[in-house]
């Protein structure tokens, strides 16, 4: 539906996007002791850090192979081992990545080989699952990152014949969800006898609890061994288009079958995915969803007349910006602007004129007159600007408090944005006065 | 070009902590190079940054790829009085495509589109990794562009590969010495004027002490970099005296004005209230020194004099509140003996202090503050800090935000002093303000609740 384009400016004015890296190096922190590396200069794992925390209110591990110009130049293996060596001495993780930079890239080095030698030198090491992943800054958005890691994690760490384990079911969490998300998705499945795995899972790790001790790894999260009997699960669900590479490599490696929901945000959506449980495990669906699908109706209901034709300008990333431009028009409203990070092949369903391939400044533009923009926290400068309220969603989302706990999918989830939204719409709207029907306005015309 | 200025700054005479070393330690540099899988702190670009954004109306265009501005912009608390085009991320965004051809036309056609769109008086142009190492010559292009729109275009050499935070600041000092600093002159001059070198107006800090220089009718000709317009840093020259805080961030600058500009300058502080008295009479010192009238020093006494009492009735009322209490205090670049002393002002115990930053000098200080038994932290890991407080062996861990989370998963209280905060401490309001903070955290209702254990446990 969508014509996608994309900015044909030399200068990016106010970032909407994230890098790669940095996408890859959040997956790790879905699974549980493990210590995402960015393979580059120290700044880079700096500023990812500083966002995460910053986002998620918690302690985020992650990790430098520290490298100079010198280094750079003649090659990082030394660097790696030096980390891997102190990162395995000082925190015993599980599992490490290996996500390279910009820097490392433009060089252009073989890591997998350079693991492979490490690994030769110190069988100590061969305790610890080591992913490296290829994610250079130059190429691409946090979204690819993110994508590029759980295919990379399920090619090097899945094994196993199908069927092995019945009613056992992967889910691939796509960028889009927030932990709270990740966690309504497990519910759902297991509400239906079915057993899920879920990779990556932020709801174990960054949920924000609060532990008895203290770990200088994730905590929480999926365990290794449960990536490893990925192989033998029944099926696969993909969530969010980003996760159909990884879905594909699964089936490739394994033969695990797969199906991709582009969105689990709007009642048919939500529908479709209780629908496929319930053929899948045989049992009904719940009647705590029977429940809430009734109550989402009365929610569409009480709200449609706030959400009808309202003029809405987004800019995320390709999969969160189908879920919202999705859930928004399916409500009624108009989708004027719609701006993204990097390609996929979602972006031409999105329910708009065009797609935009850009920044937040060309948000900025198309959001004159809107009724509302939705963004991530950076949106904050132009929302005042055009004094156009702004709901945020997206990383980073750094100036609200519970952002991990933020649901939106499911019939609860669904039914929780159009409150959260809805109630902007109410209380932006306009009142009344004795010249808003003069003769003489211009808006008449 | 890049790795001579590099070692310039190493070699930075004014530097207390370079004095000390030996001439094959100082070769070394003055930032101990990161160590791979143990590395903490930010790149030299990110150093640069922190030191020159706060220059409000001028552009900050980062060449390189999105990691570095896309990753971090508008995620600092600089604030500004007027212009907010400081606020806005600029980047060059680099494609694989640049990284192949070179990125060179790229930023020159960006640095076209900002003058077009934005109309700003000066840009910044910040080098980082990719496009240091593929070759992109900023400097040739800042010239070239510069020539073309006829406005300072100032290139910032600072991959982050070369360095840390620390090492950006300084080299950040350079190119303001290089390309900045004595280009303009102000319209006007007088015997009170001064610059502030090394302040960035964090939170507003800059306005907590402006009013006392207005008091005494000391004009700040410029501050660098806090909430400066690009004119004010050009004219900085023209000061009588400087004054350099935040000590080891600029201290290039302030000395290299003093030798090509005659400007004396002394090390401050304006965190505690000793020291904001010390500030302020030094500065009427040295001005008097540079010939303005005797009569500045009285009026400063007067105004010492007033404030302190001021802010003492106001600290008395916590002092009884806060009497005996336990920090742990880490910091990154305030000097820690400067927050010692105020924290000892209000009547709390230092437990320990980190001094992994701090100079002989520094040292010394703290011994002398904390008496012999000084408890002086090299480095501390999450894991020990979280010992620590876990233990009960402190009420409170004062540090930069990334521990914020280390003290309240032990469940204690977290006070953030360090970069990226949202308040401001300095001068006298500044202490009054960190002691409520403290006695706020450390007083809050929840810690008693969430200590407890659920009924059923
Ligand atoms: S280390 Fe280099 S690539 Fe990374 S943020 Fe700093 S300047 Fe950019």
């Amino acid at each position: 539906m969508a014509i996608v384009n994309t900015s044909n400016k030399a200068c990016t004015v106010n970032p909407l996007k994230l890098s790669q890296p940095i996408g890859a190096a959040l997956t790790f922190l879905g699974i549980n002791r493990s210590i995402p590396v960015l393979h580059g200069s120290q700044g880079c794992t700096s500023f990812g850090l500083v966002l995460f925390v910053r986002h998620f209110r918690e302690m985020i591990p992650m990790q430098t192979t520290a490298m100079n110009e010198a280094t750079t130049i003649l090659g990082g293996t030394e660097n790696i081992e030096e980390a891997l060596l102190t990162l395995y001495k000082k925190a015993s993780p599980e599992i490490i990545s290996l996500c390279t930079t910009g820097l490392t890239e433009t060089k252009g080095e073989d890591i997998a080989g350079a693991v492979k030698e490490i690994r030769g030198r110190h069988p100590e090491l061969n305790q610890v699952a080591i992913v490296p992943v290829s994610t250079p800054d130059f190429v691409g958005a946090f979204q690819d990152g993110w994508s590029k890691a759980v295919a990379r994690i399920v090619e090097d760490l899945a094994e196993g014949e199908p069927e092995v384990f019945s009613g056992r079911v992967n889910v691939l969490a796509g960028p889009s969800l927030t932990p709270a998300d990740v966690e309504e998705i497990g519910r759902i499945v297991s509400s239906f006898n079915l057993h899920p795995v879920i990779l990556p899972d932020l709801s174990g790790s960054l949920d924000g609890h609060v532990p008895e001790d203290f770990t200088p790894t994730s905590l929480g999260g999926t365990k290794l061994s449960e990536i490893r009997s990925m192989g033998m699960s029944e099926i696969t669900l993909a969530i969010g288009e980003s996760m159909r590479p990884a879905a594909e490599t699964l089936e490739k490696k394994c033969g695990v079958p797969f199906v991709v929901f582009d969105r689990l945000t709007g009642l048919e959506a939500s529908d479709r995915f209780l629908d496929l449980l319930q053929h899948l495990s045989g049992e009904d669906v719940p009647q705590k969803y029977r429940g809430q699908r009734s109550r989402l109706m009365d929610a569409m209901l009480d709200g449609h007349f706030f959400f009808g034709k309202k003029k809405v300008a987004i800019g995320a990333e390709p999969d969160l910006l189908f879920a919202l431009a999705s859930f928004l028009s399916e409500m009624g409203s108009d989708i004027e602007a719609a701006v993204t990070t990097t390609g996929s092949t979602i972006l031409k369903k999105i329910p708009a004129e065009e797609v935009l391939i850009g920044d937040l400044e060309d948000l900025e533009e198309r959001a004159v007159g809107c009724d509302l923009m939705i963004t991530h926290s950076h949106g904050r400068q132009a929302s005042e600007r055009l004094e156009v309220p702004l709901f945020r969603a997206g990383i980073p989302t750094f100036d609200r408090l519970g952002t991990a706990h933020q649901l939106n999918v499911g019939y609860q989830g669904t039914m929780r944005l159009i409150f959260e939204v809805g109630n902007i719409f109410l209380g932006s709207k306009k009142e009344n006065h004795p010249d808003t029907w003069s003769l003489s306005n211009a808006g008449r015309l | 070009m890049l790795a001579r200025k590099v070692a310039e700054v190493f070699n930075e005479p004014g530097c207390e902590h370079n004095k000390q070393k030996s001439e094959k330690d100082r070769k070394k540099g003055c930032t101990r190079s990161a160590r791979p899988g143990a590395a903490g702190g930010g790149c030299a670009f990110d150093g640069a940054k922190i030191a020159l954004q706060p220059i409000t109306d001028a552009a900050h265009l980062v060449h390189g790829p999105i990691a570095c501005e896309g990753n971090s912009w508008d995620n600092r608390s600089a604030k500004s009085s007027g212009p907010l085009l400081y606020r806005t991320g600029f980047t060059t965004d680099i494609n694989e495509n640049d990284v192949i051809m070179g990125g060179e036309k790229r930023l020159f056609r960006s640095i076209r589109e900002v003058i077009r769109k934005y109309h700003p008086p000066a840009i910044f142009v910040y080098q980082t990794c990719v496009t240091a190492l593929i070759g992109d010559d900023i400097e040739a292009v800042c010239k070239a562009a510069a020539r073309e729109f006829n406005r300072p275009i100032i290139p910032v050499n600072v991959p982050g590969f070369v360095g840390g935070k620390n090492l950006g600041n300084k080299l950040a000092g350079e190119a303001l010495f290089d390309y900045v600093i004595g280009t303009m002159e102000p319209e006007y001059t007088t015997p009170y004027d001064i610059s502030i070198i090394g302040e960035y107006n964090l939170s507003g800090e800059l306005w907590q002490v402006k009013p006392l220089f207005d008091r005494l009718e000391i004009r700040i000709l410029s501050c660098i970099t806090g909430d400066a317009r690009y004119r004010e840093v050009a004219w900085s020259h023209r000061a009588k005296a400087a004054i350099m805080v935040c000590s080891k961030s600029m201290i290039n600058i302030a000395r290299k004005m003093e030798e090509r500009y005659g400007i004396p300058f002394f090390e401050g502080s304006f965190y505690g209230i000793s020291d904001m008295s010390d500030s302020l009479r030094n500065i009427a010192r040295l001005l008097v020194r540079q010939g303005a009238p005797e009569g500045l020093i009285e009026k400063t006494e007067g105004l010492i004099a007033e404030e302190e009492a001021r802010a003492w009735t106001r600290l008395g009322e916590y002092r009884e509140r806060l009497q005996g209490k336990r920090v742990l205090l880490i910091t990154g670049g305030v000097k820690s003996w400067s927050v010692v002393s105020a924290l000892q002002e209000s009547g709390m115990v230092v437990v320990g202090t980190s001094v992994k930053k701090s100079t002989k000098e520094d040292r010394e200080r703290i011994t002398e503050l904390m008496g012999e038994d000084a408890h002086m932290i090299e480095s501390i890991t999450p894991k020990e800090m979280y010992s620590m407080l876990k233990d009960a062996q402190a009420d409170i861990l004062m540090a930069g935000g990334r521990s914020q989370f280390v003290a309240l998963k032990a469940r204690m209280p977290f006070l953030d002093i360090n970069q990226e905060r949202h308040q401001a401490y300095a001068g006298y309001e500044g202490m009054v303000t960190l002691v409520e903070e403290i006695d706020k955290a450390i007083h809050s209702p929840i810690w008693e609740q969430v200590r407890k254990k659920a009924p059923w446990e």
